[in-house]
């Protein structure tokens, strides 16, 4: 498969639904300690939005598909994850906009346009022990990959995340409530960086 | 929660993760200026547990709108995100005149209320908000 192409996409996103769904448990289980234990339930109650609007109604390109995701996130959500992961999908949608499908080049356009945008929503900036830790290694392992087959693309971008995501455990968290916690956030992974690390790799991963 | 006669004054919209303290804060609002001032509140999930509602934040934007301008308190973080994003979402022409006050919710909410009702504009209403805990 060359591109990404509307159907790739749609099919990824309603796959990451049923993995948030399974991995609701486990994010939880990840942000009570650090967080108030709503990441799991959160990104399963806005995915499962996602997935009931996009079986409803196909988008028809991946700009409208970018943008349905990003509103539909932001309104069900219910915590900060909304407005950050609605951010990241509303700026991405704006470079895909009437494409039916994108080039290699194209998404690491959109994930980079998403990704500033998520971090200028956050005020975030790696390091801070964040979703922005998981998904600027992606990024910058998908600008390496220029030039190279999609899959092998979004397969770096999806290991470059789980190490980003591991790479939040000695953290310090800077941003949120695990913030308040001040060095007993330290020895936790980020449940923000394990959901985006969730859907990279459901991306380079499908489950067909 | 519209202040109906109360137009010329700035608005003020409440953004809790709690519904209990969102509404208590209001109630708090209304008891120092009664009418005076369009109010509003936004507490809760869309689901209505703890949590943020961006299209809620929205509508209480909506329901407290003056023409001079709707001032937000918010209680953590994610409130301030939401609030964020939903006054990204306003027309244009409504996004300049809408602004989060860095200050504690309820003593924030309560001399933001009592300094709009005598018809501050928008930056004397934050400003008293912001000070509210400064000796």
């Amino acid at each position: 498969m060359a591109d990404l192409s509307t159907d790739r996409m749609t099919t990824w996103l309603l796959e990451a639904a049923a993995d948030l769904e399974q991995a609701k448990a486990y994010l939880t289980e990840l942000d009570a300690p650090i967080g108030d234990s709503d990441h799991g339930v959160n990104m399963a109650r806005g995915f499962a939005a996602v997935r009931d609007k996009l079986t409803a109604a196909p988008p028809a390109d991946v700009g409208t598909l970018l943008k349905t995701v990003a509103m539909t996130l932001i309104s069900t959500v219910g915590g900060a994850s909304g407005p950050l992961y609605g951010t990241f999908f509303l700026q991405a949608a704006g470079k895909a906009a009437g494409k039916t499908s994108l080039t290699l080049a194209e998404w690491t356009e959109c994930f980079e346009a998403g990704l500033t945008g998520l971090m200028a929503r956050g005020k975030a900036q790696p390091g801070e022990k964040t979703m922005v830790d998981a998904l600027t290694p992606a990024l910058a392992a998908l600008k390496a990959a220029a030039g190279q087959p999609l899959e092998q693309a979004l397969a770096a971008a999806a290991a470059a995340a789980e190490q980003g995501m591991k790479d939040t455990i000695p953290m310090l968290a800077h941003k949120g409530r695990a913030s308040y916690l001040g060095e007993r956030s330290i020895g936790h992974q980020d449940p923000g960086a394990t959901s985006s690390h969730l859907l990279l790799r459901r991306l380079a991963e499908p489950a067909g | 929660m519209n202040g109906t006669a109360a137009q010329a004054t700035v608005g003020i919209v409440i953004v809790s993760h709690s519904p209990d303290i969102a509404r208590g804060t209001a109630a708090m609002v209304r008891q120092m200026v009664q009418d005076q001032v369009p109010l509003a509140w936004a507490g809760g999930d869309c689901a209505g547990g703890l949590g943020t509602d961006v299209t809620r934040i929205v509508a209480a934007i909506g329901e407290a709108w003056s023409e001079r301008g709707v001032a937000l308190l918010v209680d953590l973080g994610g409130a301030e995100t939401s609030s964020e994003m939903a006054i990204e979402l306003l027309p244009e022409e409504r996004r300049a005149r809408v602004v989060i006050c860095d200050a504690p919710i309820v003593e924030g909410a309560i001399m933001a209320a009592a300094e709009a009702s005598g018809g501050a504009d928008l930056a004397l209403v934050q400003q008293a908000a912001e000070e509210a805990c400064i000796p």
